[in-house]
């Protein structure tokens, strides 16, 4: 540690830190433009200047840039001399020379740290007389609208993107004051990770064109801590509501898993919540109209009276909607909602995980990993985060070359000069092209059996008592050689894989190649990731796959299935789904959005989603993460467990539960493994100064006037009985428990880089510690391997073996029901090597049905060149797609 | 008076290629140099007081000594600036035109001192002659053996390569000058880390001037002391290239020892001013040294006079202002071009230089008040140094700055007549 003095304080801080880190850490307010906490400093802005002095006796001192200054031993600095103030407020009056002033109309206004950090820096009068330059702003497609006359030029915008987040097509353009930053021309922005332009911009150049369509300002936004629901990575988020629609998705830091950024995916998937295709009418049979909720009741207490019941979860629904489900039902009548194959996918890796030796890392852990092997996964479309994460990853191995030359690691740019394109190994081994083969040492492209011979090759290379599989090629063992040698070579290697190639094979040979590496002494650590949001959750909780549940209810004879959340049509083929269901007396379905399976209900209770709901995640680390309901629904669609205990009280099966903390008590406390998630959040009788923490903000506007056209007296606001946070701005607007961040807001401090003030640190972890609780950790040391070797892939002569290809937009449920997504997801295709297309007189873009066990679809022909002949990679989670995989015939 | 530069060049300006400059004794530094210990010509450089032509006058025998000699490195390079965008200089391009092979000795026997593999010369865009001239003299040198992968056979590997600019001033600024070799924007880099330590390629690097880098075989040939004894300046080792434009008589370039005196550069080797008209001042250095006036014509011409006289030797190419041209128009017009150089990475000299020029296009335009001065003068502090990220702003503040302090009166006589009385 360095002693420092700041403003007179003396201070005990981090030399690996700069003085603008030190200071912000230390609670002083120095105005900065360019440096970021995730990338560092370059010193373009100048506005974060402050007076650093020789030594005690040095009275004058001179301006430097606090971000690229050493927080050294003995540095004296501050920040709040009179030429460090001047020199701020002149740069400040120097960006709004050519700003056009425009917050009224600007979308960032209110929550602009530019707005911030012009009246920080004091800047009031304006001297400048002269016309302002101005820009052609573009189409950057569906998700981020473009406004370049705001730009103030700091950089931030194409650091992120292409230092950070790897893209290319977003550059800096021109010089001096007509600096442009964009794209060479009008297009989508092609990073799936671009919508964290929105919060990095520190104006309103790049902002959220989905918010734009439904505009709201940041402090008219009921907002509450939530997690994202479309993959299993579980980032955090602030979702935020006004007049019973949510407006927008914000990341939530969460230093341990998804730090400052979101994916497009989960920033921009939320508008399933305000579709039309919501459900929120009682059906029950012979009316499309809707009953009354006490008539569907009515009708569901006789319908089941002395009829067996049997219920289906969901791997998007919370663990104490599918608790609620399983008492409801019984643990014989439960099933987990995925097929069997599925099923026994998440719960391989998932056992893995609990049973095997190797830690499964959080994505900070991923970051701060030095080699990595992927198998099987194209990470950034089916956990995209995770492959945002290894990007910084493979940094880790050739930043000591900076260190050598004396080069601070805040000190971006140098750094970046000093390293050039050189990074640390990552090997990736995949069915077909990913989206991060652009920075990967070695890339392999077959299919998932021998992508599972090469993973148990990679272990026999670390571990020689392993078997080497038979019939490997000269190049697929040179390969594993050097993979193994390359993961060796590292303190912290990182295995990746999961279940979205479909092979137990491939999830076995993963965990191989990690134990034998810790059996080697490394810290290494094994990620899977899974299809959906509870897919852990669900899968500790243990139940039947539906094949089980389905084939035991006919021989049962059970008359009534109760289904929540869940769309059975995306588990199985269609026949098989449609064979299942017709057995049934009744089918009664809770969702939130119409699905292939509530057209088959007879009966739908609508439920709310999850800006409607409490609710506990397990993500694919195995991190209990708690989210909450942003809002109180106009419709009656409260959260799945409340409606299945309200279904258990209808029968006779009164539930003993009432509360989310009574529902989630219940979980922790009857199972083990679920130990201690009750308290990974405040209960809900937690009070600051005698206060819930409030949703809304102190300067939420309208209250009295937003429901003045139906009574124009004003209601009383809603209790919320589930959590700690209050459903209005009455409560506290401080500092909160991190698990109850509803929003970030410090005074002076209007933007998201408030956040700074809610960390120990800047950039560090959050006051109180990060939110979650990870619920698997390795057991001690005990070495097991599956060493069961798959025979190489033989091409089938019944037609072409299918792999899922996953999209990050368009293979995912619920985002694929926000219309921007579906702007970008395109149709269902077909992907065929090219002598396979050659051989089928086929190419690009082709229409063509083609048949899955028989089930039809129409899909596009993508020539892929990386994909193994005899493969063919059909687009998952498309609709009329057979999710079953199975072998793909077609005809032109 | 010796002059070591220049001596070779013809009249005509037409280069010297490879015959006969080895008639003329050239290439005997380089048999000499590889005979040497790499880091006994760092010394004999260092004490030779050569500085930095290229305008910060930085001993470059020091330079080089920032270079490390060992440890392992993929390269280590020599990069020769030759983009002379400087207005008001035009130096470099006659030593690259009339001599290309005393460069590219120049720079066998630097690289071989600081033991880099791979050298570049950058030469500004429009010198288009001067990289045919340089691209022949290359091709020269690699046939005779003096580059290459075996130079004259001592196993001492020097490649050699010619990169043309496409034209920005901020390729001058060395480390611009790096990222625009790298195929990147050409920003300056943030030092520290020098060059010496991560330049071009993240590799160790040194950036010099062309004019020193031509320095150097005579240095290696006549040593030290005979260096020093060329400059009427102890401390400054060597000629320099002079030159001056402007409405002077001759206008030119002359190799003068340093500390010859302004006013004989003005008078003897310029000619005087042309008829009619008197000295007002005169940028010493390039358009981004501060002007000089009369009660300075007698100071000596080297690094310490010149900046005891409030202004930098610069490149030593002096732009002569007289008493019917309009300062603030020349002023307004160097603005302009700075303006335009920026490269728009740090706030104060994005914004700051686009707003001095159109402070002072009102002016010139008649439509000044007394307040603008004000303005103007706030910037050149604004833009002064260690305030922005790199010495162009400053550099651009120079002539402002000294402009409004000499020629005051004509700033204001625009605002007060509403006109330019010059036109």
């Amino acid at each position: 540690m360095a002693k420092i003095k700041i403003n007179g304080k003396e201070l005990e801080v981090d030399p690996n830190k700069n003085l603008l880190e030190a200071s912000i850490s230390a609670g002083f307010d120095v105005p900065y433009f360019c440096w970021h906490p995730k990338l560092g400093s370059i010193g373009s802005c100048r506005q974060c200047a402050v007076v650093k002095y020789r030594d005690e006796n040095d009275k004058v001192g001179r301006v430097v840039m606090s971000c690229m200054e050493p927080a050294s031993e003995g540095s004296i600095i501050s920040t709040e001399a009179p030429q460090a103030k001047e020199f701020r407020a002149n740069v400040i009056e120097a960006l709004m020379t050519n700003h056009p002033h425009d917050c009224p109309v600007c979308d960032e206004g209110g929550e602009c740290h530019l707005q911030d950090m012009t009246v920080m820096s004091g800047h009031t009068n304006r001297r400048f007389e002269f016309e302002k330059r101005t820009h052609n702003n573009q189409y950057l497609g569906p998700f981020i609208n473009h406004e370049m006359n705001r730009c103030i030029q700091c950089y931030r915008c194409v650091r992120y993107y292409r230092d950070y987040a790897g893209g290319d097509d977003l550059n800096v353009f021109s010089s001096r004051n007509r600096v442009y930053f964009g794209r060479a021309s009008e297009g989508v922005l092609e990073s799936e990770f671009s919508g964290n332009l929105v919060e990095v911009c520190p104006t309103g150049v790049f902002t959220d064109k989905t918010l734009k369509k439904h505009h709201t300002r940041k402090w008219d936004l009921t907002t509450a801590p939530s997690i994202c629901v479309h993959c299993s990575v579980g980032c955090n988020t602030i979702a935020g509501e006004r007049y019973g629609t949510v407006r927008r998705i914000y990341s939530r830091y969460n230093e341990q898993v998804n730090g400052y950024f979101l994916c497009d995916r989960g920033r921009f998937g939320y508008e399933f919540v305000n579709s039309d295709q919501r459900i929120t009418k009682y059906i029950i049979p012979g009316s499309t109209e809707g009953v009354s909720k006490s008539a569907a009741f009515d009708f569901i207490s006789k319908s089941i009276k002395g009829k067996k019941v049997i219920g289906v979860g969901s791997p998007r629904a919370s663990l104490e909607t599918n608790f609620a489900l399983k008492q409801f039902v019984g643990s014989e009548n439960f099933s987990v909602g995925l097929s069997k194959r599925d099923y026994q996918l998440a719960k391989l890796a998932v056992d893995t995980l609990i049973n095997g030796s190797v830690k499964s890392p959080s994505l900070k852990d991923v970051e701060k990993s030095e080699s990595v092997f992927v198998l099987g996964e194209d990470v950034t479309q089916t956990a995209p985060m995770l492959a945002l994460a290894i990007r910084q990853a493979i940094k880790n191995l050739v930043k000591p070359k900076a260190d050598k030359a004396g080069i601070p690691q805040w000190n971006d740019a140098p750094v970046r000069e000093i390293i050039q394109s050189a990074h640390g190994p990552l090997h990736i081994a995949a069915p077909v092209a990913t989206r991060l083969d652009d920075v990967a040492t070695t890339t392999y492209f077959s299919a998932p059996e021998n992508i599972a011979r090469l993973g148990y090759a990679v272990a026999h290379f670390i571990n020689t008592k392993l078997v080497l599989p038979s019939g490997l090629t000269d190049e697929v063992k040179t390969l594993a050689e050097k993979i193994a040698n390359d993961l060796l070579s590292s303190d912290k290697p990182l295995i990746v894989s999961g279940v979205h190639c479909k092979s137990s094979e491939v999830i076995k040979a993963a965990s191989d190649v990690a134990t034998a590496l810790k059996s080697a002494g490394k810290s290494v650590s094994l990620s899977y990731t899974f299809e959906e949001s509870n897919s852990v959750g669900v899968t500790m909780l243990d139940g039947k796959p539906l094949e089980e549940l389905f084939d035991e209810a006919k021989s049962s004879k059970a008359g009534v299935l109760v289904i929540v959340e869940n769309d059975l049509y995306r588990r199985l083929g269609k026949e098989k789904i449609d064979a299942y269901l017709s057995q049934f007396e009744q089918i009664i379905v809770l969702d939130h959005n119409e699905t292939e399976t509530t057209a088959k209900a007879t009966v739908v209770l609508p439920v709310g989603t999850f800006s409607e709901a409490d609710g506990t995640f397990i993500n694919q680390e195995g991190r209990a993460q708690r989210f909450y309901q942003v809002f109180v629904p106009e419709t009656d669609t409260p959260e799945s467990w409340r409606r299945i205990a309200e279904l258990g009280n209808a029968t006779e099966k009164p539930f003993i539960e009432n509360s989310f903390f009574d529902f989630t008590s219940s979980v922790a406390n009857s199972l083990p493994q679920f130990k201690g998630i009750a308290n990974i959040a405040p209960p809900p009788d937690f009070k600051v100064l005698g206060q819930k923490v409030a949703r809304e903000s102190i300067r939420y506007s309208g209250r009295t006037a937003m429901k003045a056209n139906i009574n124009i007296h004003e209601l009383k606001p809603v209790n919320d009985i589930d959590s700690a946070l209050s459903f209005t701005m009455e409560g506290y607007h401080g500092e909160a428990p991190s698990a109850l961040t509803t929003s970030y807001w410090s005074p002076g401090w209007n933007s998201a880089q408030a956040i700074n003030k809610y960390q120990i640190e800047v950039g560090g972890a959050l006051h109180g510690g990060d939110p979650g609780l990870r619920l698997i950790e390795p057991t001690v040391d005990k070495e097991s391997y599956f060493q069961t070797i798959p025979e190489a892939f033989k091409i089938s002569a019944k037609g072409l073996t299918t792999v899922p290809v996953y999209r990050i937009f368009g293979s995912e449920e619920l985002s694929t029901k926000s219309p921007a997504i579906i702007e970008r997801s395109g149709n269902a295709f077909i992907g065929l090597h090219p002598a396979d297309a050659k051989r089928a007189e086929l190419k690009n873009d082709d229409k063509l049905e083609i048949s899955i066990g028989g089930q039809l679809a129409t899909v596009n022909v993508i020539i892929m060149n990386e994909l193994a002949e005899g493969l063919a990679g059909v687009s998952a989670g498309y609709k009329g797609v057979n999710p079953e995989m199975s072998e793909v015939t077609f005809k032109k | 008076m010796e002059r070591p530069l220049t001596k070779n060049i013809r009249p005509d300006g037409k280069p010297l290629f490879i015959k006969e400059y080895e008639s003329l004794g050239g290439y005997q530094s380089v048999k000499k140099a590889l005979a040497m210990q790499p880091k006994e010509i760092q010394e004999l450089v260092k004490k030779s007081n050569l500085k930095g032509r290229g305008g910060a006058g930085f001993n470059t025998g020091l330079k080089w000594s920032f270079v490390p000699m060992q440890g392992e490195f993929e390269h280590k390079y020599l990069v020769a600036n030759g983009d002379e965008m400087e207005p008001g200089t035009f130096k470099d391009r006659l030593l690259i035109e009339g001599n290309p092979h005393q460069l590219i000795e120049g720079m066998i026997g630097t690289a071989f001192a600081i033991q880099a593999d791979e050298g570049y010369i950058f030469i500004r865009g429009e010198y288009t002659y001067a990289a045919e001239v340089v691209a022949k003299a290359l091709a020269e040198a690699y046939e005779a053996g003096y580059l290459g992968n075996n130079i004259l056979k001592t196993g001492y590997k020097f490649n050699l390569h010619l990169h043309t600019s496409v034209g920005r001033y901020i390729c001058g600024e060395e480390t611009a000058l790096l990222n625009s070799l790298e195929g990147k924007r050409a920003n300056p880099r943030a030092k520290p880390p020098f060059p010496q330590v991560s330049g071009l390629f993240g590799q160790p690097t040194i950036v010099n001037n062309i004019e020193t880098l031509c320095n150097i075989p005579h240095i290696i040939n006549n040593g030290a002391e005979w260096f020093n004894g060329l400059s009427l300046t102890p401390g400054d080792g060597g000629t320099k290239i002079f030159g001056a434009s402007g409405k002077v008589k001759k206008p030119g370039l002359w190799e003068l020892p340093f500390g010859v005196t302004l006013r004989e550069l003005l008078e003897e080797h310029a000619g005087g001013m042309r008829d009619g008209l008197k000295f007002k001042g005169c940028l010493p250095g390039g358009a981004s040294t501060d002007f000089l006036v009369e009660q300075h014509l007698d100071i000596r011409m080297d690094y310490a006079s010149v900046a005891a006289a409030g202004s930098r030797l610069g490149t030593g190419t002096m732009i002569v202002l007289d008493d019917k041209t309009c300062p603030v128009g020349m002023v307004l017009n160097l603005e302009h071009f700075f303006a335009q150089e920026s490269c728009g990475f740090c706030t104060p000299c994005r914004e700051g230089l686009p707003w001095t020029e159109k402070i002072l296009q009102k002016i010139e335009n008649g439509k000044g008040e007394m307040k603008d001065l004000d303005i103007l003068q706030f910037h050149t502090k604004f833009m002064g140094p260690g305030n922005t990220f790199c010495a162009l702003a400053p550099g651009a503040m120079a002539p402002l700055q000294s402009a409004l302090k000499y020629f005051r009166e004509d700033f204001e006589l625009h605002i007060k007549e509403h006109k330019c009385s010059w036109k």
